[in-house]
């Protein structure tokens, strides 16, 4: 039998994310796409800054309302000794709670998926710990927990998990129905339907759950340090900024916030490279049709 | 071929095929009522021998899918009882009759993380073959189903009836008794279905296994088995026993073929009353 041959495959798939498609060069076309892609947000950027440049130097504004990106820049590099360990406690807590946020939100994703009484007992809960405001929780996981650090990693945890929970249960649970039967035909036990189906089925609903908690992650480690108001050698990139605001020191909160913009960006790109590369071989949101 | 001719292979082809051996598999009175209170089954009665291609063919709501879920176990019967007296006989335990069932979908209804070669070798590695002693299972399947040169092919990459064809290596690679197959060609376009019907005819000619084949298209019946089970609706019942005993090999000519239009017609009729048979009820 040999008819497979005469019947047509769809036409070829490339990437569609474009900010993976940058990262492949293949064909002439798609690299004048790919500079275009480069280069006019570059352009942008370089009017913005110049615009921004002759504003301040035109209307002579004194440097603690608006201060110029040189000056910015300037600040970036002088403080460094202040800002530089900074990120790195607001990295280390943003990361730490990520990585907590994707082993607890994956393992009770799996609970609930499996047992409803586990989803009765925890879900509403989990709900009720995501919809409170994180402002509002973190004076208090201030009081219980004994150091700063741990509380900021609380807060960031709480905020990141809850994405990762309910992506990979709708995961768990949007299993095609046939593919049940099929491994119930086959005699699979729980534990191989759960390894070989319901989590690679879970994986593209984890990875979007990812790419949000990355960011919330973030996002909570600085709401979380503006609650707690920490102070000295531990403390992060947004007591920095908060007490640059205090000091009208406003080139160094520019600064500062520069770098949370850029950790961000970096977060963002890092978890959709991720993504992309678990998925570009299977998954419909990481192929495009030729047309 | 001559109506004598035709008469003859098919009875040489009973012979061969044991007409005494016990039915691999019988249901007697089996019904099923939904929770909601329909009746999916009403008391049905069918004994399967060894080396028969069945069809149930039915209106849709007749019961032909329920009853195949049953067969495979992925269901139970409300009443009645499901046997496999072949295997009773050999005195192997009834739920192991499971490990010999195949079932093919109305969807291919792959794994999509998974290449060709990952998604056939999928019922072995559940029974914990590894890899590397699945790999000439997993190959001959692909190689009956013409897809050996698609083992590293993910199934989107795929067309809908090359997909067709992976879902069916899948079902061969267990080398299952009886193979049950839910209108597994319905979704496809007619030019792919009859190639699909050829090379399932000729799968089973060669391997003789038992197929029970749902669908609801007459032609199709009629050019694939040797019997056929013509089902009514509401409630979900046997109406029609019919053989089809025109010879094998059938080949694109029989579909233009005198005996396969008076079956056609036979089954057709047979349909039509089983449809006024549920508009009644």
């Amino acid at each position: 039998m040999s008819l497979a041959a005469t019947e047509k495959k769809p036409e070829n798939v490339t990437n569609a994310d474009p900010a993976v498609a940058l990262l492949d060069a293949k064909s002439a076309p798609g690299r004048t796409a790919r500079a275009k892609r480069i280069l006019i947000p570059l352009l942008m950027l370089a009017l913005l800054l110049v615009a921004w440049s002759l504003y301040v130097w035109a209307f002579d504004v004194p440097h603690y309302i608006l201060p110029s990106p040189m000056r910015i820049a300037d600040a970036l590099v002088s403080d460094w000794g202040i800002l530089g360990p900074a990120l790195l406690v607001t990295l280390k807590i943003t990361f730490l709670a990520l990585i907590l946020a994707l082993l607890g939100g994956v393992a009770l994703a799996v609970l609930i998926a499996e047992s409803k009484i586990a989803e009765l007992a925890l879900y509403p809960y989990a709900v009720i710990l995501q919809v409170t405001p994180i402002v509002a929780i973190a004076p208090l996981i201030l009081i219980y927990v004994p150091t700063t650090q741990a509380a900021l990693l609380i807060c960031a945890w709480i905020v990141a998990f809850f994405p990762v929970l309910s992506n990979t249960t709708q995961g768990l649970k949007s299993t095609d129905h046939n593919l049940l039967d099929l491994f119930k035909l086959y005699g699979a036990n729980r534990w191989q339907t759960l390894i070989f189906l319901k989590l690679p089925n879970a994986l593209p609903y984890f990875l979007a759950g990812l790419r949000i908690a990355g960011g919330l992650a973030l996002i909570a480690a600085v709401v979380a340090e503006f609650a707690a108001g920490s102070a000295g050698a531990g403390s992060g990139l947004a007591f920095r900024l908060i007490e640059s605001q205090f000091r009208l020191n406003i080139p160094r909160l520019f600064a500062a916030l520069f770098l949370l913009s850029i950790t961000g960006v970096l977060i963002f790109a890092a978890t959709s490279f991720i993504s992309h590369m678990l998925l570009r071989k299977w998954h419909e949101s990481a192929l495009k049709r030729e047309v | 071929m001559t109506a004598n001719s035709i008469a003859a292979t098919g009875s040489a082809r009973e012979m061969a095929r044991g007409e005494n051996s016990a039915p691999i598999i019988s249901l007697k009175k089996v019904s099923k009522v939904f929770a909601n209170g329909t009746v999916a089954l009403k008391e049905m009665s069918l004994d399967i021998k060894r080396g028969e291609f069945v069809s149930l063919l039915g209106p849709s709501g007749c019961g032909k899918s329920t009853a195949l879920r049953i067969i495979a176990g992925l269901s139970t019967a409300s009443s009645g009882s499901v046997t496999w007296p072949e295997e009773a006989r050999r005195g192997k335990p009834a739920e192991d009759g499971g490990h010999e069932i195949s079932f093919v979908f109305q969807e291919p209804t792959l794994m999509p993380w998974a290449t060709v070669f990952g998604n056939v070798w999928l019922p072995l590695r559940l029974k914990g073959v590894s890899k590397r002693a699945a790999r000439d299972d997993v190959i001959a399947a692909l190689e009956m189903v013409g897809l050996e040169d698609f083992a590293d092919s993910y199934p989107r990459e795929l067309s809908g009836g090359m997909k067709m064809r992976v879902s069916i290596a899948r079902a061969l690679v267990t080398k299952p008794r009886l193979l049950l197959m839910d209108e597994p060609f319905a979704a496809l376009d007619e030019i792919t279905r009859f190639k699909l019907n050829n090379d399932l005819l000729h799968l089973w000619e060669k391997f003789g296994w038992t197929v029970i084949f749902v669908t609801h298209s007459v032609f199709e019946s009629v050019y694939l088995s040797n019997r056929i089970v013509v089902m009514a609706a509401r409630p979900g019942r046997v109406v029609e026993d019919m053989a089809v005993d025109a010879p094998y090999p059938r080949e694109e000519e029989f579909r233009t073929s005198p005996v396969y239009n008076d079956y056609c017609r036979k089954a057709s009729n047979a349909l039509h009353d089983a449809m006024e048979a549920s508009a009644e009820a």
